[in-house]
């Protein structure tokens, strides 16, 4: 939940990458990295195993400048999507103020995308928080496997699967390429100022 | 299953005043006895007052987030192991050390401190801080 200091005139809001585990929650925090080196103060954080999957989370702080007469300070996390760290999936959530689903479109994930979204609702409700509520955006990652000759998940598909209750908003992208990332970042930062803007009135 | 409705700020929050006497007792109790830097956090990672000697330089936004996902790591230890807590969170290295302290269900406090402060003189400072803190929540 954002933390908001009236004394330094500052806000911080934490957005949290959520979905299942190989399917580019770190790759996105890594490209906005690249992309705003300059503006992004401090280095990524990230904990991950030997074999280079998110142990624990990926943080990265974001400066994105005044709303409101207030310095605004977004950070980005990321969970370890693997099925058996739900425990520390479950910390990094405490205190989230948006979110972003990334789902992989390969045909094989559809399952594993589904079980992600429906175990996110889950550890959303262990802090009385409702899915339908928090901000959220979904990203459907690696489209670009498509010019591969990959056939991935229709977008009908992903929505049908993913989007038909929560109707948020949902970008195709690639996390790898960049395409996509940013107006997803955007969306979420947008949604989730919004959505503390109301109550800063 | 019962939602909250707020869903968008702290369920704590603090004025002016409250962040001015708490920067003054981490000042006061904590930095002029040689602490280098202090940290009060909540426990979703968020910074609430820092002070420090002037000579810090620290990633102290990273330091929060791992601060706090390092506490809760080690509380959902301790709790698997059968204990409620582990009161002792200190990490020892060559020039500085780091001492985590739970003020109550919401705050931590993170002191980073060197050779020159002795463990025990810390904890009862840290101790005292704590206990100020939370005497201004109970107030």
């Amino acid at each position: 939940m954002a933390f908001v200091n009236m004394k330094n005139k500052e806000v911080q809001a934490k957005i949290v990458y959520y979905g299942p585990g190989r399917g580019g929650k770190t790759t996105n925090l890594e490209y906005i990295y690249s992309k705003f080196r300059e503006r992004i103060k401090s280095d990524m954080v990230s904990i991950k195993t030997h074999g280079d999957r998110t142990l624990f989370f990926d943080f990265l702080p974001f400066d994105i400048g005044k709303i409101m007469g207030y310095d605004v300070k977004i950070q980005l996390y990321t969970v370890p999507g693997q099925v058996k760290y739900d425990a520390t999936r479950r910390l990094v959530l405490k205190g989230v103020d948006g979110m972003v689903f990334v789902a992989d479109s390969q045909i094989e994930q559809r399952k594993k995308n589904i079980l992600s979204l429906k175990n996110l609702q889950e550890n959303l409700a262990s802090y009385k928080k409702s899915i339908f509520k928090v901000p959220l955006v979904l990203q459907y990652n690696k489209r670009d496997l498509e010019k591969g000759g990959v056939s991935l998940l229709p977008m009908e598909t992903l929505e049908k699967d993913l989007n038909s209750q929560l109707k948020v908003p949902s970008f195709p992208a690639s996390a790898v390429t960049g395409e996509n990332v940013v107006p997803t970042m955007k969306k979420i930062i947008s949604l989730t100022m919004t959505s503390l803007q109301n109550v800063m009135k | 299953m019962a939602y909250e409705d707020n869903i968008s700020f702290t369920d704590y929050s603090l004025g002016q005043e409250e962040l001015e006497r708490i920067e003054n007792v981490l000042e006061e109790d904590l930095i002029r006895s040689g602490v280098h830097s202090v940290l009060l956090i909540d426990m979703a990672g968020n910074i609430i007052a820092q002070r420090d000697n002037g000579d810090c330089d620290h990633d102290l936004y990273s330091l929060a987030a791992l601060a706090s996902a390092n506490f809760a790591a080690v509380d959902t230890m301790a709790k698997i192991v059968g204990e409620e807590e582990f009161s002792l969170l200190f990490h020892k290295g060559e020039n500085e050390n780091i001492h985590f302290s739970k003020v109550n269900v919401e705050f931590l406090l993170i002191t980073i401190f060197g050779k020159e402060v002795s463990l025990g003189l810390l904890r009862l400072k840290v101790a005292e801080a704590v206990q100020k803190i939370n005497d201004m929540w109970n107030r």
